[in-house]
């Protein structure tokens, strides 16, 4: 394995000061990382908060593009190896702030992306929450969500199935990361998703040398027929 | 170096009066903004053709001729010209037309557009967006190059020995920009044919479209039409000037905070962020010359300076100070910058001189009339005798 530690990176949307979205992510990411220790891969996370971002994103939506702070976070996740993303659950839904957040990322900014899916609420009625909604977020977005979500309340935290299905979650993303099959995917298949030249993504096409120029679309803008 | 202004000739209320004008006022005072843009030595009137309310360019050929007779010298343009719904066929008679009456004061400028239902209203797929502005433009390109043109392609119904009239003015079609903002297709068409591309540099951030103008310049190279830094860059921009900074940004805040598109911006970010310039002369032209230093020597630089629901009399003294206390000053900086061996963008008199030298332009005259209203397989009577074309039977 390659020497420099996997850069995993937390979107977390909880806002309040003593946050459960964010205790849950911090548990999620250091047993992510001590299973990928424990198989001699070294791995560092780092936490992207999106409240302070709150007003960058919501002018964002309305611009149609994003601010240096937060086209700084989105080119972070970006080049995240795995990402542990994290709502709290508002009025039976994911956080407007999170799903805001994701509505301006590029549609292939997260392609093929191992990602643990999690959420927090006030009670287990919205258990589903992780599993109905974040998951055909990032369907969407053609990323690579784990098995298992997590979804906490707080009874979950006096009970050590919490931490059973957080171990699970780390284990199933660690596993990924360590098979490398994301990367895989993104590097041999990247032509085959719908792309945004000179977008936010890692592989984003930003200059002729990354152009394929045998599309029938490109040939067609060399006065060729199909 | 050519500066102008490019509108799309929205409607909006005033915020500060609460007025809208008619579409009656708002035609009558766009022709007025492109005299004045004339009258102060502006190169480039550009109108960008819109098909639903609150926009009123829905025919620009008809709004650029009637400017045509009312003004002088300024080169009339689009902004863009939609080559995605309109056919080609009538692109190119409507437009040489127009060409003939400008005295070859006319360019174009084709793309895509940003209104989503045009493409049903007209027919079309959006889906075949990119498609159809490819396929399309390439046959422009053959309508005002031959005489005769045999075409089939997969969007529009096919032609067989289809002569568009009329010819351009002198036979010099006019010159093509190639307007996109995301696609590096119609970047690639525009280096491929050599003609100029255009970036709107508007409602994005600071040289946010430097990677699609520096891939028009390497493929422009890559097509041997001459260095990248030689390529036919053209430049968008939003300006608001008054002679002191301040008065510009407090005139200009209500028009920028309650316009649709701005809302929830602070402007004073929007000018941070974006190529939007609002202050004084000199600050106008400071931030225009970054655009030179980012995108490197360029060719044409419009200003988007009489919407928001500006008054008309506000735009046309935005018309004035641009064409009077701005542009001056940038022609001769940017002059003074431009490396050698960077061209001008072309006009109809630098064509001419490039095809013809000293000789005489080629004026077709028609053959006449056979009986059956065409004039048969050489329309002209100096077409060449090798063109053939195959006429389909006339039942």
């Amino acid at each position: 394995m390659s020497t420099t530690p996997l850069d995993l990176v937390v979107v977390s949307a909880g806002v309040s000061e003593q946050s459960s979205t964010r205790l849950l992510t911090d548990r999620i990411a250091q047993k992510t990382i001590d299973a990928l220790r424990d198989a001699g891969v070294p791995a560092t996370a780092s936490v992207l908060d999106l409240g302070p971002l709150a007003v960058d994103i919501a002018r964002a939506v309305v611009s149609g593009f994003p601010g240096e702070d937060l086209k700084r976070a989105i080119t972070r996740l970006g080049a995240a190896d795995g990402v542990i993303a994290a709502t709290p659950v508002y009025k039976a839904g994911i956080s407007g702030l999170f799903k805001s957040f994701a509505d301006v990322l590029d549609n292939d900014l997260l392609v093929a992306k191992p990602v643990i899916l999690a959420a927090t609420g006030g009670s287990a009625r919205h258990a589903m929450v992780p599993d109905e909604q974040l998951r055909p977020l990032f369907a969407f977005l053609r990323a690579m969500p784990v098995p298992t979500s997590v979804y906490a309340t707080p009874e979950d935290w006096g009970s050590p199935d919490l931490g059973k299905r957080i171990a699970r979650a780390s284990t199933e993303l660690a596993l990924l990361l360590r098979s490398g099959v994301g990367r895989e995917i993104a590097d041999t298949a990247w032509d085959g998703y719908q792309h945004q030249f000179s977008g936010n993504a890692t592989r984003a096409e930003r200059s002729a040398a990354d152009v394929d120029f045998t599309t029938d679309l490109m040939r067609l803008a060399a006065g060729g027929g199909r | 170096m050519q500066f102008g202004i490019f509108s799309v000739g929205d409607v909006a209320p005033d915020p500060v009066t609460g007025r809208t004008q008619s579409e009656a006022e708002r035609i009558s005072n766009l022709v007025r903004i492109a005299q004045r843009a004339d009258e102060v030595g502006l190169d480039v009137f550009a109108i960008g053709e819109h098909h639903n309310p609150p926009f009123i360019p829905s025919s620009p050929p008809t709004l650029l001729g009637h400017i045509a007779a009312l003004t002088k010298n300024i080169v009339l343009s689009t902004s863009v010209t939609l080559m995605t719904t309109n056919d080609p066929v009538k692109i190119a008679e409507d437009y040489a037309m127009l060409q003939h009456l400008a005295k070859g004061r006319l360019d174009l400028m084709v793309g895509r557009g940003n209104t989503a239902p045009v493409y049903p209203w007209f027919g079309k797929k959006i889906r075949d967006g990119v498609g159809l502005a490819l396929e399309n433009y390439n046959l422009l390109h053959q309508l005002w190059r031959n005489d005769v043109v045999d075409w089939e392609g997969q969007y529009r119904t096919p032609l067989q020995g289809f002569t568009a009239t009329p010819r351009p003015l002198d036979d010099v079609p006019p010159f093509v920009w190639h307007g996109s903002i995301r696609t590096p297709e119609i970047a690639e068409q525009a280096a491929y044919y050599g003609n100029g591309y255009f970036a709107n540099n508007v409602l994005a951030p600071n040289f946010h479209f430097k990677p699609l103008v520096d891939f028009y310049r390497q493929r422009f190279e890559h097509y041997g039409h001459g260095r990248a830094d030689q390529a036919i860059v053209g430049l968008g921009g939003q300006a608001f000037i008054a002679k002191r900074s301040q008065d510009a940004v407090s005139t200009f805040r209500p028009y920028f905070e309650n316009y649709a598109l701005f809302r929830g911006m602070k402007l004073e970010d929007y000018m941070r962020d974006t190529p939007l310039s609002v202050g004084s002369p000199q600050e106008i032209i400071d931030k225009t010359l970054t655009f030179q230093e980012g995108f490197g020597d360029y060719q044409r630089q419009l200003f988007a300076m009489d919407g928001l629901g500006l008054p008309v009399e506000v735009a046309l003294e935005q018309v004035e100070l641009l064409g009077t206390e701005v542009v001056p000053v940038l022609r001769k900086e940017l002059a003074s910058r431009r490396a050698p061996g960077v061209p001008d963008a072309p006009t109809h008199a630098s064509l001419v001189t490039a095809k013809y030298g000293d000789a005489e332009p080629r004026q077709p005259r028609p053959n006449p009339n056979r009986g059956d209203n065409l004039s048969g397989a050489s329309p002209y009577q100096d077409t060449d005798a090798d063109v053939q074309a195959h006429f389909p039977a006339v039942v």
